[in-house]
């Protein structure tokens, strides 16, 4: 059929990953020939060069509705458009609340720009996957850039070593997901997802192998319990700005991999894969909270946060039911939105003594800094789950759609976890308020990171009072 | 006068005076103050209109106000008062002003913020009062523990950390679960508003599980005994304010809950189940009078007063039950329903003077310990008198507004159960035996140290605080006619509503 449509309008809706390849380019060969005088040019430049990107993915790759291209690899749905443009916002945010870090760091060099840029184009590709060949191509592409990304500060022994385990598990998850692919192959001889969703699951044995094998690559793509224990080690030995970095925007792209593979490509029979979720899900609530409660380092607080969070969003798969998928969107979304706020104020209240590691570091904050410390108290409140904050419709959807499913076991277990959870969210607040610190010397203030974290935090507040606008849009996405 | 969106007004004014406080920062204290006692003023004189105004002969809901709010989850911004929520939303308004004026020269660090988290949670609370969405309700219900929890981990005593994550992580536990029960009800119902769940029919298994979820969020919050030890460190580690507002209003959500959401939703299931809650408060009354016997900490004994005190609202709430096994009629069981009602205002003016009493002598000598004090009275002629006075009123000397309640209530308990009100009427006993001691020890007797000797007695600001809740004790005491009558058709409805059952015909 497409022999009759002219090229350019079959690529239009792929604009998203075309622009972005070619952002890539850009930004590699400006930074080579722009010399070290201009080092403010490359990010500059990513941060407008996305920007531009974005504004392509909307106003010329927006489909009205769901659209096939490449022979059936590659899908547009408004669905992808909207996580693009997620993905998108994510990582400018991300990039731009870390370059005060990255200066003061002296992590210099254009390659990390470009290696968010890689990775941003990975989930793309996550996003828009509709055959196992672009959902493996997509991942690797994503997972290659962040291992990269881990070990950028090369000066650092704990970055090589967080590098080290998190390349060897992740390549151990690709194996085990190509294996998985592989005998859904050998056994429904189709790599498109759109067939393959079509299959019936009657196929005994071996299609339960292959599922589980891709469940556990998607679980550890998340980071759920057992699959978590590259998490914590990554978000704490890779520098702020990558932990940064590889907690938001990548959760979308696992998100899209969940829906992509899971509920569309093998949603004909969802208990397939239900089970072992729920497993997953219950472990990831009940040890990522627990386990977070110890913690004293803040990054690897925040690292078992992640881990509960993604408990959460597990369950909303455990539905198998469009509410449930709707409610895991709004949860991913608003967790994005949250921990992007919460970990750049991780990167803001580093001093020059070194980075806040440590949640002692913390205390005093709110006397020291009360405009950081009183937006890090609403982001703290919404993870926990306390109107009026976002994070409260976030969990409020998942117990909805629980109940509405008949689980209202996992239901109450997903609220008590969430209650022992609130106990190390309240810890940060504890110490920024309730404690004096010791005197520390302040770093010079980023007012256009501080204004722009303001902002970030209002809309968590914003989407805490009215949440329609995010209900409806997840509604109408996933219908 | 005629405002519209009043009860609008009454609940973001307050939020919204707060939040200028937020921004106007730490360094106008000065300004703050005045600010925030305007704020409150106003707030307590909107409260004028909402009395007058309000048409005592019928249970509906009055001042209505509804429009849309999530329309995905069906939620509304639905307010309305009856005659159950009324006295608790002007409690809550009268309350805060004392707070901010006793304020006024004790709190020196982040004053502004101090006076800001006040004003916060005086507005959430009414909102709480006033929803009548449960998932606005539960919003306002759950905001509130923000302020609460900052208030006593800010300008709390030394072991504040404790005291306020315990406070927090308690209620929050039982608030999830209450989370949990009302949303079921809404995927039953369709929507939020409570009137629907109130009208939905129910299966008794449901029932008795929805009932848990709610006796387990609203206990937490009276408290009612075995899950009450929070409130005893609570109150010790706040500041005198966090005290004051946590004993008078926030433990009145407890028992509003019960009135407002486990009676009506789900009858058939407190019917069942009313012995546990008529245990557990003749528990709180009796064991706990004698735990507050034993106590050295003022603030302690207030609370552990508190807890036996509250076990009266529990316990006039469910008496409906057996008086109408008993006496075939539920003419009498109004007693116990109004009985809770006044013993909740009444505990809300009495405790609040007695933690603001504990306050001004606290500010004096800087200990809450009884041993401290000792002939206060000698040095402190006028605030003497006073607390003498919100003592026996503690006791329930009648007369004052903490006869009323527990007369109203043990007159129901005698109706169902002779035991019972035995029992209930034992407080009169202790109620007297731990507040006239207290008041022995602290009050009378000879001057115990120099540092008794040389506490000046109240100041103006002081006088005219206590001077107002000793009006208010003896108005209450002495004339709680419209009170009652306030309450009389809304108590009625809801009469009416526990005695129907809910269980679907098969």
């Amino acid at each position: 059929m497409h022999e009759t449509v002219p090229l350019f309008l079959m690529l239009q809706p792929a604009i998203a990953e075309i622009s972005l390849g070619l952002a890539v380019c850009v930004v590699l060969m400006v930074d080579v020939f722009a010399g070290s005088a201009q080092r403010q040019l490359t990010p500059v430049l990513t941060l407008m060069l996305l920007a531009i990107c974005a504004w392509l993915t909307v106003s010329v790759g927006g489909v009205p509705a769901r659209q096939v291209l490449f022979d059936g690899l590659y899908v547009a749905d408004p669905l992808a458009t909207f996580l693009k443009l997620a993905a998108f916002l994510s990582i400018g945010l991300a990039l731009f609340y870390s370059q005060g870090y990255l200066d003061r760091r002296g992590i210099r060099g254009g390659e990390y720009q470009v290696l968010a840029l890689t990775a941003l184009l990975g989930i793309c590709v996550l996003i828009s996957a509709n055959s196992l060949l672009t959902v493996y191509l997509g991942v690797e592409l994503l997972s290659l850039s962040l291992y990269a990304l881990v070990a950028f500060d090369r000066e650092s022994g704990v970055s090589a070593e967080a590098a080290i385990k998190y390349f060897v598990l992740g390549a151990i998850a690709s194996g085990t997901l190509l294996y998985g692919m592989s005998m859904l192959y050998g056994l429904t001889g189709s790599l498109d997802l759109d067939k393959l969703a079509t299959v019936n699951a009657a196929h005994g044995a071996g299609f339960v192998i292959a599922v589980t094998f891709i469940v556990v690559a998607v679980a550890f793509k998340f980071g759920a319990v057992p699959f978590h224990m590259w998490i914590p080690d990554v978000y704490s030995g890779a520098p702020s700005s990558v932990a940064l970095l590889i907690s938001t925007a990548p959760k979308l792209g696992s998100f899209a991999l969940a829906i992509r593979l899971l509920t569309y490509g093998l949603g004909a029979d969802p208990s397939l894969w239900v089970e072992i979720l729920t497993v997953l899900a219950v472990l990831s609530l009940l040890l990522g909270n627990i386990i977070a409660l110890a913690q004293s380092g803040i990054r690897r607080m925040l690292a078992y946060s992640a881990i509960a969070n993604v408990g959460f969003i597990l369950l909303g798969f455990v539905t198998a039911g469009a509410d449930g998928y709707r409610a895991a969107l709004a949860y991913t979304l608003i967790y994005v939105l949250t921990t992007l706020g919460s970990f750049a104020v991780v990167l803001l209240a580093a001093r020059d003594e070194g980075e806040a590691e440590e949640l002692e570091d913390y205390k005093g904050l709110g006397v020291r800094d009360p405009l950081l410390a009183l937006l890090m108290l609403v982001l703290m409140f919404s993870t926990a789950g306390v109107p009026p904050f976002a994070g409260f419709w976030a969990k409020l959807w998942i117990i909805q759609a629980l109940l509405h499913a008949h689980h209202p076991l996992l239901a109450t277990l997903a609220v008590v976890a969430s209650v022992v959870g609130a106990f190390y969210y309240l810890r940060v607040i504890w110490f920024m308020y309730f404690d004096s610190g010791r005197p520390q010397t302040l770093v010079p203030r980023q007012r256009a990171a501080r204004l722009t974290l303001a902002l970030n935090t209002l809309a968590v507040v914003g989407l805490g009072i009215m949440p329609n606008a995010l209900l409806a849009l997840c509604t109408a996405l996933l219908n | 006068m005629h405002v519209t969106h009043l009860l609008s007004w009454l609940t973001w004014l307050p939020v919204t005076g707060g939040l200028v406080l937020l921004i106007l920062g730490d360094s106008r204290a000065g300004v703050a103050r005045w600010l925030a006692l305007l704020v409150t003023l106003i707030t307590l004189l909107l409260c004028v209109p909402l009395w007058q105004g309000f048409d005592h002969s019928t249970a509906a809901f009055q001042y209505l106000e509804r429009t849309t709010w999530i329309p995905q989850l069906h939620a509304q911004y639905y307010l309305g008062v009856d005659g159950i929520s009324l006295p608790l939303i002007v409690l809550t308004a009268f309350m805060t002003v004392p707070v901010v004026i006793a304020g006024w020269s004790v709190i020196e660090k982040r004053a502004t913020q101090y006076y800001a988290a006040f004003l916060i949670l005086e507005g959430l609370m009414i909102g709480v009062f006033c929803a009548m969405d449960a998932l606005l309700f539960y919003f306002f219900w759950e905001a509130m523990l923000i302020p609460m929890f900052l208030i006593i981990g800010i300008w709390g005593g030394p072991r504040r950390v404790y005291a306020t994550l315990k406070f927090f992580l308690y209620t929050f536990l039982g608030s999830v679960l209450m989370l949990v029960a009302l949303i079921y009800l809404y995927l039953q119902a369709g929507d939020y508003t409570i009137s629907a769940f109130q009208s939905l029919p129910l299966a008794l298994i449901d029932q008795r599980w929805i009932f848990l979820a709610f006796l387990v969020a609203f206990a937490v919050k009276v408290p009612m005994w075995p899950v009450h030890t929070w409130l005893p460190d609570a109150h010790v580690e706040a500041p005198t304010g966090g005290s004051v507002i946590l004993a008078a209003i926030m433990l009145k959500m407890g028992g509003y809950g019960l009135l407002r959401f486990s009676l009506p939703i789900t009858p058939d299931a407190s019917r069942e189940l009313n012995w546990l809650i008529i245990g557990l408060s003749l528990v709180a009354i009796v064991y706990i009078g004698f735990v507050a016997l034993m106590q050295t900490d003022m603030k302690k004994l207030i609370a552990y007063s508190s807890v036996a005190h509250m076990g009266f609202v529990t316990l006039g709430a469910f008496l409906a039950f057996d008086i109408q096994g008993a006496t075939g009629t539920l003419s009498g069981a109004v007693n116990g329903l109004d009985g809770a009602m006044v013993q909740m205002v009444s505990h809300g003016l009495i405790s609040g003077a007695l933690f603001l009493c504990i306050g001004v002598m606290y500010d004096r000598l800087h200990s809450r310990e009884i041993s401290a004090y000792g002939g206060v009275i000698n040095s402190m002629p006028k605030f003497g008198a006073f607390m003498v006075l919100f003592a026996l009123a503690n006791c329930g000397l009648p007369g004052t507004s903490g006869f009323v309640g527990e007369f109203l209530v043990i007159l129901a308990a005698y109706k169902a159960n002779f035991w019972y009100a035995l029992l209930a009427a034992t407080t009169l006993i202790l109620g007297a035996a731990y507040t006239l001691w207290l008041v022995k020890r602290v009050i009378f007797g000879p001057i115990a140290n120099d540092n008794v000797a040389s506490m000046p007695d109240l100041n103006g600001r002081e006088f005219t605080v206590l001077a107002v809740l000793a009006v208010a004790v003896l108005l209450v005491g002495l004339w709680p006619a419209p009170l009652v009558q306030t309450m009389e058709a809304s108590i009625q409805h809801l009469l009416q509503q526990l005695s129907t059952s809910k269980i679907p015909a098969v």
